[in-house]
């Protein structure tokens, strides 16, 4: 039944990676006392190499994740233990290089690699908290759900619009018009309203593009056009005006930020993964410097 | 040459048809009555007799002939199935489009010079064989020797009922309705026909619709909210007259003015000024009228069939039945049988099609014989059968798979070559006659198909099998059914329970095919056995229409869920009296079986569907169970406390098997021991439902769940939205498993507190899929998954009987690279990627479109693929038994 990745059969590969990192600290600790622990050490080497296997699998789990047919256990599985052997990479690594850094190539391995990790922590973090909170915000429905009801409100906006004096109709479309919804990557991902009206000015009547963020503006000038209203029939229909905008507000708000969590949700692998490239380029070149001045 | 005869002998009928006599009529130009009337004809060409009287007639009510088919809509796609099956008629047909086949048809009426009168509605039948009389709508009377029936069961239209009903301004059917613009038009009726007519007028027409009632309530959804909404939808020029009649019909006064109707509303009478009145009011059956003649049916009930000799021929001498009426609805049977019947009239023993298929049927056989004896031989040893229509008995046997045992390997080996050449006879004589038809297409330069080429598949021949060999094992997902016609078959439901035998005459596997569950108990066969397997949709079809079939199984049914339940080790004969009076009991989705509070005085067990037990708790309804067939609920009552703790309610189309407290004590009497199972058995469903009482939350999802449709459910997919992460990765696997294209759709699909039933295939127990595929292309593994195979020829009939809309029609494409590559260099599509989506036009026009559905993965190894690769966890693949785990261990 669903459990999520961190419970993942028990914490299998809690315990998995525990044992390693039990195994590791033994090697590392068994290095001679008369010299510093090193990286050059046949105990330095053993670790470098269960670092530099780990990073090969960790990273192999692009092409699983893609292997549809593959037999080799659940992605889900491999995702777990991706998270729990990833993190304790971070340990394994540090051993391996016993805590030395410098401007250097090996440095710049240790560096990229913690970088992958700590974008992986932030993406554990949203895989983990953000689908909730996207469920409630969606509370049942589906996103099409949220635009179809969006695109029935402004259908009826547009009708009630002709029934009114030309200075609010022009309001009221042109907040319509110039609804702000997604956008680029910033913008989803920060989730600002953006969203503008056209105000007519009442003397000169030029219009002035003003911020209508949350459509506050635009009820703001409804629900202050209820009460001078002359006609009943003006008045109903304002009233009406303002009930659809208000849940226009929320349709709209509930939109902005399912497209927010989800943008989230899928941002940090465009620093996890390019991150991963750097660094599986640097360790290739880590490799072979070490072999190389031996 | 030809030509000029037929042209001579209608004017001749038109003129003398009052005194006309004729040794054939046929009633009704179908295929069957079309392909009759062509070998009448060519008997008639055949004859020295140098008057050139036809001897036969051919009535059609129609203007035109094959009026089902013209009903058809433009464009249509004609099957030619079963593809087995050879064509023996003079008039041509193979598959193509509706007007292909019109016109091939009009094209043998004239070559084969069929002496056809068209809109000659027959009336009335009367007299005996040697001296039938014809009566038409125009009050002219025919006699005939002999009288052909192929009028089909679709019937004529109903019709207005008014004044004015057969004018031009009314008409019956709408081929097209983009041909007419800017007109009013009214069109009468509440169905879907009608809907979907008035809906496809409106977008260039004003349209007014009329319906009798004060709502649609015969339509299917789909339609309703389109006609709700068009009704609504001001911008349309589509309104609706609701309690109303049509009073009058006033056609036009003069070329090209418009007509009117006149309509009785609750608001007064109201006259519509209108260029076209399209009335859509359904058929009237024919059933009536074929009993006017005298013909016979065994029962009542609208889906029976009447009985008829081996050579068509009614209980009336001299009068035949073909086609729909006489059970074949298909094209090709039809007109088989047309050609045949005509024969036997002429007096000629002729074989029919299907004999050659018979022979391979029965080449496994221990005995030598004919066909058409084994055949008789087998109706009079199944008392079951003994009764059914020699025809449809016919038909049974050879759409079921006949299966014999043999002892030892010897004569196993003996068999099989035998049964192998038979085979390889039939293969060899099917590619030939491919072969040929093939070159015969070549030559006459009409475009071939890929259908055209395609090899038709061989039919199997008998099926051999070891003594003790297993028929199907507990678990497994048949629902094929089993006639012992010779020897014994042994079943053991427990696997320490007693194993039963039974012997000829008997049968088995009708729990699975009843429930839609899988096999409950092992089955083996014994010695020298002889079995009739016969496929569910066979079986449905005589379960419709032959109540002593119907009957016999249901009994038996109830007498071994009987002994299954409350008595294994007592003899079937015991639990005879006891099951006929129990009482079967029928639900429709939603119905309720029981409320809270009643006294009750009996049990239920269920035998189809799905039961949903709801308790109340507070204010509101919290469901607390929910349990499929083969499970029993409401026996408390008959144990100590007759009022009902909780409200039953059928989730889904449900039956029952009611029994009473008499019956229940009698039962246990019989084997006291049972007892201590009941009571356990109750023991663990009322744990179960305190724990779901206990959660009011949960009890919502199992109600969501249920109107979701999943108490019909095998194996469905859930996603938990607390750990979905929308990657969508599920569908990427879905695709690249499946052609490159997906066939679940994870963003659709309601949910209900984190629970969500995204769009795919949930493997009914009753896939409505399966109902109307003309090609018998979908099927369900051993395993469970409802598949559709290769034979699919791409109707849309399984996609618009699914209601779950877990099937489309996609095209077959090619994907491109593979994953290294565009992992690597980024050549190629990536793995998973949806092609459907990324082809062009040109792709997607060339290639056939297919139904692609979900096949749960059934041919890998680990299981479904979405689930496999969902990176969270979120997507799982449960049945039902499992949806209270989904709740308890959230």
């Amino acid at each position: 039944m669903h459990q999520n990745i961190l419970q993942y059969r028990g914490r299998r590969y809690l315990w998995v990676v525990l044992a390693l990192l039990i195994l590791s600290l033994i090697i590392y600790l068994s290095q001679p006392s008369d010299l510093p622990p090193n990286g050059g050490s046949w105990q330095g080497y053993t670790l470098g190499g269960i670092a530099a296997a780990l990073i090969v699998w960790l990273a192999l789990l692009g092409y699983r994740k893609r292997s549809f047919r593959s037999r080799l256990g659940t992605l889900q599985g491999w995702t777990s233990a991706h998270v729990y052997l990833g993190s304790g990479l971070l340990i394994i690594a540090s051993l391996h290089c016993a805590f030395q850094f410098g401007f250097n190539i090996h440095t710049l391995l240790y560096v990229l690699m913690t970088a992958v990790i700590l974008s992986g922590f932030l993406g554990l973090f949203f895989y983990l908290s953000y689908p909730r909170r996207l469920a409630r915000v969606r509370s049942g429905r589906r996103r099409t759900d949220w635009l179809t009801e969006l695109n029935e409100i402004d259908d009826r906006i547009h009708k009630l619009a002709q029934r009114c004096n030309a200075r609010t109709r022009k309001i009221v479309e042109s907040a319509l018009d110039r609804t702000h919804l997604g956008g680029g990557a910033i913008a989803q991902l920060r989730g600002v309203d953006r969203s503008l009206v056209l105000r007519p000015d009442r003397e000169t009547s030029e219009s002035k593009l003003i911020g209508n963020p949350e459509q506050e503006t635009v009820i703001e000038h409804l629900a202050s056009a209820v009460p001078k209203a002359t006609k009943s029939d003006e008045a109903q229909v304002l009233q009406e005006l303002l009930n659809v905008f208000g849940r226009r507000r929320t349709v709209l708000s509930r939109l902005r930020q399912d497209i927010r969590l989800q943008a989230w949700m899928k941002a940090w692998l465009y620093a996890h993964v390019p991150l991963t490239v750097a660094m599986l380029s640097a360790l290739v070149v880590h490799v072979i410097s070490v072999f190389l001045y031996w | 040459m030809i030509r000029r005869v037929s042209i001579l002998t209608r004017w001749e009928v038109k003129s003398v048809a009052m005194e006309s006599r004729f040794h054939i009529a046929i009633v009704g130009s179908g295929p069957g009555g079309l392909s009759a009337a062509g070998r009448a004809a060519e008997h008639d060409l055949g004859r020295q007799d140098t008057s050139h009287q036809p001897t036969h007639i051919l009535l059609e009510s129609f203007k035109a002939p094959a009026k089902t088919i013209q009903r058809y809509q433009k464009g249509k796609h004609v099957m030619a199935e079963p593809h087995f099956l050879d064509l023996r008629s003079p008039i041509k047909f193979r598959a193509g489009t509706r007007e292909a086949i019109l016109e091939w048809w009009r094209q043998g009426i004239d070559e084969k010079g069929i002496n056809i009168r068209y809109e000659s509605e027959v009336t009335a039948i009367s007299g005996k064989q040697g001296d039938f009389l014809i009566t038409l709508n125009d009050g002219d009377t025919i006699r005939a020797e002999n009288v052909v029936l192929a009028i089909g069961t679709q019937g004529n239209p109903r019709k207005l009922g008014v004044p004015g009903e057969d004018e031009r301004l009314v008409q019956y059917q709408l081929d097209d309705p983009y041909a007419y613009q800017d007109e009013t038009i009214v069109v009468v009726g509440a169905g879907d026909a009608a809907i979907e007519n008035a809906l496809g007028l409106a977008e260039q027409n004003r349209v007014y619709i009329v319906n009798r009632r004060d709502e649609f309530a015969r339509a299917k959804e789909g339609n309703l909210n389109a006609v709700l909404k068009a009704i609504n939808d001001q911008s349309v020029d589509f309104s609706c007259f609701y309690e109303s009649h049509v009073s009058a019909v006033r056609p036009p006064t003069d070329e090209g003015e418009s007509g009117a109707i006149v309509l009785d509303t609750p608001e007064g009478e109201r006259t519509i000024e209108c260029h076209r009145i399209v009335a859509r009011l359904g058929s009237v059956p024919p059933r009536k009228f074929v009993e006017s003649c005298g013909v016979e049916f065994p029962d009542d009930r609208p889906t029976s069939l009447p009985e008829l000799s081996n050579q068509y021929e009614s209980n009336v001498p001299g009068l035949y039945i073909i086609g729909a009426l006489g059970g074949y609805p298909l094209i090709k049977q039809a007109m088989n049988q047309g050609h045949d019947v005509i024969e036997y009239i002429h007096g000629n023993d002729v074989k029919p099609v299907d004999h050659e298929l018979l022979m391979l049927q029965f080449s496994g056989l221990p005995y030598m014989a004919d066909p058409e004896e084994i055949l008789a031989l087998y109706q009079q040893r199944l008392p079951m059968f003994r009764r059914m229509n020699a025809l449809q008995f016919r038909e049974f046997i050879l759409e079921s798979r006949v299966i014999a045992s043999v002892s030892d390997d010897q004569s196993r080996e003996e068999v099989e070559a035998r049964s192998r050449a038979a085979e390889e006879k039939h293969q060899q004589t099917l590619l030939e006659r491919h072969k040929d038809r093939l070159a015969e297409l070549e030559a006459s330069n009409e475009p071939i198909t890929e259908a055209d080429r395609t090899p038709p598949k061989p039919r199997p021949a008998t099926r051999i099998m070891q003594e003790g060999e297993s028929i199907f094992q507990d678990g497994e997902y048949t629902n094929t059914f089993y006639t012992i016609a010779e020897g014994e078959a042994h079943i053991q439901y427990e696997p320490d329970g007693p194993v039963y035998t039974l012997k000829p005459g008997q049968f088995f596997g009708e729990m699975s095919l009843i429930s839609g569950r899988p096999r409950s108990g092992n089955a083996t066969i014994g010695p020298e056995t002889i079995l009739l397997e016969t496929p569910r949709r066979m079986m449905v079809k005589v379960l419709n229409s032959n109540e002593e079939v119907k009957d016999g199984i249901d009994w038996m049914f109830i007498v071994r869920v009987l002994q299954k339940h409350f008595a294994p080790d007592l003899p079937i004969e015991e639990l005879r009296k006891i099951a006929r009076k129990v009482e079967l009991q029928q639900y429709a989705s939603g119905d309720s079986i029981y409320d809270e509070g009643d006294s009750g005085d009996c049990l239920h067990l269920i035998r189809s569907g799905t039961v949903t037990l709801s308790r109340k708790v507070g204010d509101a309804q919290i469901a607390i169970d929910h349990l499929q067939s083969g499970r029993m609920f409401g026996q408390l009552a008959l144990m100590g406390d007759p009022v009902r703790r909780e409200t039953a309610t059928a989730a889904v189309k449900t039956e029952t098997i009611m029994l009473r407290s008499r019956e229940f004590l009698a039962l246990l009497k019989k084997d006291p021991q049972r007892i201590d199972d009941i009571q356990a058995e109750t023991r663990n469903q009322l744990k179960l439902e305190t724990m779901l009482a206990s959660m009011p939350e949960g009890g919502n999802v199992i109600s969501f769940l249920m109107d979701e449709g999943l108490g019909e459910a095998t194996n469905a997919m859930i996603i938990d939205e607390d750990l979905c992460v929308g990657c969508d990765n599920c569908e990427k696997a879905c695709a690249d498993t499946h052609g490159g294209i997906s066939r679940l759709d994870r963003k659709a699909g309601a949910s209900h507190a984190s629970v969500q039933v995204p769009i795919s295939c949930r493997h009914c127990e009753h896939p409505h899929c399966m109902k109307d595929c003309p090609v018998d292309a979908i099927h369900r593994a051993p395993s469970g998954e409802v598949f559709i195979d290769d034979s699919c020829i791409g109707c849309g009939n399984c996609e618009t009987n699914c209601p779950y809309d877990a099937i489309h029609m996609a095209p077959e494409l090619k994907r491109k690279g593979g994953i290294l590559s565009w992992i690597l260099f980024g050549f190629g599509s990536e793995p998973g990627a949806d092609s459907e989506k990324s082809a062009t036009a040109a792709d997607t026009q060339q290639s056939s479109h297919k139904a692609v559905k979900c096949d749960g993965c059934m041919d890998l190894k680990g299981g479904p693929a979405c689930v496999r690769a969902c990176p969270t966890g979120a997507a799982i693949r449960i049945g039902p038994d499992r949806f209270p785990e989904l709740i308890t261990r959230r």
